[in-house]
């Protein structure tokens, strides 16, 4: 019984296949960059037929890497023949130079784990800003597209005739307007629809707008609700 | 004079419900020197060292911000149970590597940890600690990721380059590109798992 929950838990300390690796390669204390492939790959398939027998769904992950394991160890027992391209190099770099990667995350993990993180260990004196309008969820309704369309003709109807004219506008893109846009709601959290066409707009600058709001709702970078009673239209970041 | 900016400024800092920037506090005093604003900012600084209370004065997220001492912490905890803060281990990964290699995409993040992100880098994004940054012009228009300002206040960083470096493994100097064979394919489906939270749940 004892055994059984022990077992378990090593399962489930390993978060993908190169985490097993790294556990690996520590507890038999080998260099990254020299790896006993052969001691490792069984010992990693040992693992992987353990967790198995523990019913626990092996995640395909860790059945690739054994694959890659299983064939780096088969073609370090190959003869290298001069004439192969790359013949030189050693085949377990192709998992040393991942794992070497693997590694120094993990230890920029510990790192930035072992910070003052706030909301944990330091903290300040408005903590959560309120996450968007769920206080009164039901007073917001998520807009459809015709009525964005609805309100960006209302908003081009109401720009004045002689900015309808103006040719020299500066050109924004609507990558550019984006950024922007994430910019205020970095700010503010939200936004109503019309706030973003104000100050001195242009039609360009009105479609490039309207084409950014579309892209980021496809994005998923923002939800757009519509308040029941007055109509406002409002942007949240997501 | 010089008194009078150090005070007001405290008040400032005292209200703000985020850091406060340089450009803010100029605004409200009027735009004074910088030189004056942060000559203050480094008095308070040393006023709250000297008296070693509760709070110290500490540049995050491109500002300025009033915090708690951690040794408080317990005692805060008690009084407003607040939703807990620190990540799982497979969020941690996933978020140092899109903090060190910003701007990557999903399947670079996935190279490095060998496992789906999707459900992680969801809750990310809900979290708001990693936003999208644009779309990279390669097939398949994959999704750009890096860090926001809140990733900063979370970890209490002033900027990126004050991300810590992992030294202990600089040596081993790894080549930035990792060899093309070593794809994982991505399970089917995997973009519509929930998000994925419990460390203990994990494959």
């Amino acid at each position: 019984m004892s055994e059984d929950v022990y077992r378990v838990r090593l399962a489930d300390i390993f978060e993908g296949p190169m985490d097993l690796l790294v556990f690996l390669i520590k507890k038999n204390e080998v260099n990254i960059y020299d790896i006993p492939i052969a001691l490792i790959t069984d010992q990693y398939l040992e693992y992987l037929n353990m967790m198995r027998e523990m019913n626990i769904d092996v995640a395909g992950d860790f059945i690739v890497m054994a694959a890659t394991l299983t064939h780096i160890k088969s073609r370090m027992l190959l003869p290298v023949h001069e004439e192969v391209e790359d013949a030189d190099e050693d085949p377990r770099l192709e998992i040393a130079r991942p794992l070497s990667e693997y590694i120094r995350i993990k230890e920029a993990v510990e790192k930035l784990g072992s910070r003052s993180i706030l909301g944990e260990d330091t903290f300040v004196r408005c903590p959560g800003k309120g996450d968007e309008p769920s206080e009164s969820p039901e007073e917001w309704v998520q807009v459809d597209l015709f009525e964005l369309i609805e309100a960006f003709q209302r908003i081009l109807k109401n720009i004045s005739p002689e900015q309808r004219v103006d040719l020299t506008a500066d050109r924004i893109s609507v990558k550019d307007r984006i950024s922007e846009i994430v910019n205020i709601l970095e700010e503010r959290e939200s936004v109503t629809f019309d706030a973003l066409f104000e100050g001195g707009v242009n039609r360009g600058m009105i479609v490039v707008t309207f084409l950014a709001i579309l892209e980021m709702v496809r994005l998923a970078l923002i939800r757009i609700y519509q308040q029941t009673e007055t109509g406002i239209i409002r942007i949240f970041y997501q | 004079m010089t008194q009078e900016i150090k005070y007001i400024l405290e008040s400032l800092l005292f209200v703000a419900s985020e850091p406060l920037s340089m450009e803010r506090m100029k605004k409200v005093l009027d735009n004074s020197e910088t030189r004056l604003i942060r000559e203050a900012l480094n008095t308070l600084s040393e006023e709250y060292e000297a008296r070693g209370g509760a709070f110290f004065l500490k540049e995050v997220a491109g500002g300025y911000q009033i915090r708690t001492r951690p040794e408080y912490s317990p005692w805060i905890k008690r009084l407003i149970q607040p939703a807990p803060a620190r990540l799982s281990k497979a969020a941690m990964e996933t978020l140092a590597i899109i903090a060190y290699k910003q701007p990557i995409i999903r399947n670079d993040i996935e190279h490095i940890r060998g496992v789906d992100c999707g459900g992680i880098l969801r809750m990310l994004m809900e979290k708001k600690i990693i936003r999208v940054l644009g779309r990279k012009a390669i097939p398949g228009r994959p999704l750009i990721y890096g860090t926001t300002r809140q990733f900063l206040e979370l970890f209490e960083l002033k900027d990126l380059t004050e991300l810590p470096t992992p030294e202990e493994v600089e040596a081993l100097e790894a080549p930035k590109e990792i060899p093309e064979q070593l794809t994982f394919p991505e399970p089917e489906g995997a973009a519509s798992n929930p998000p994925e939270i419990d460390p203990t749940k994990k494959a």
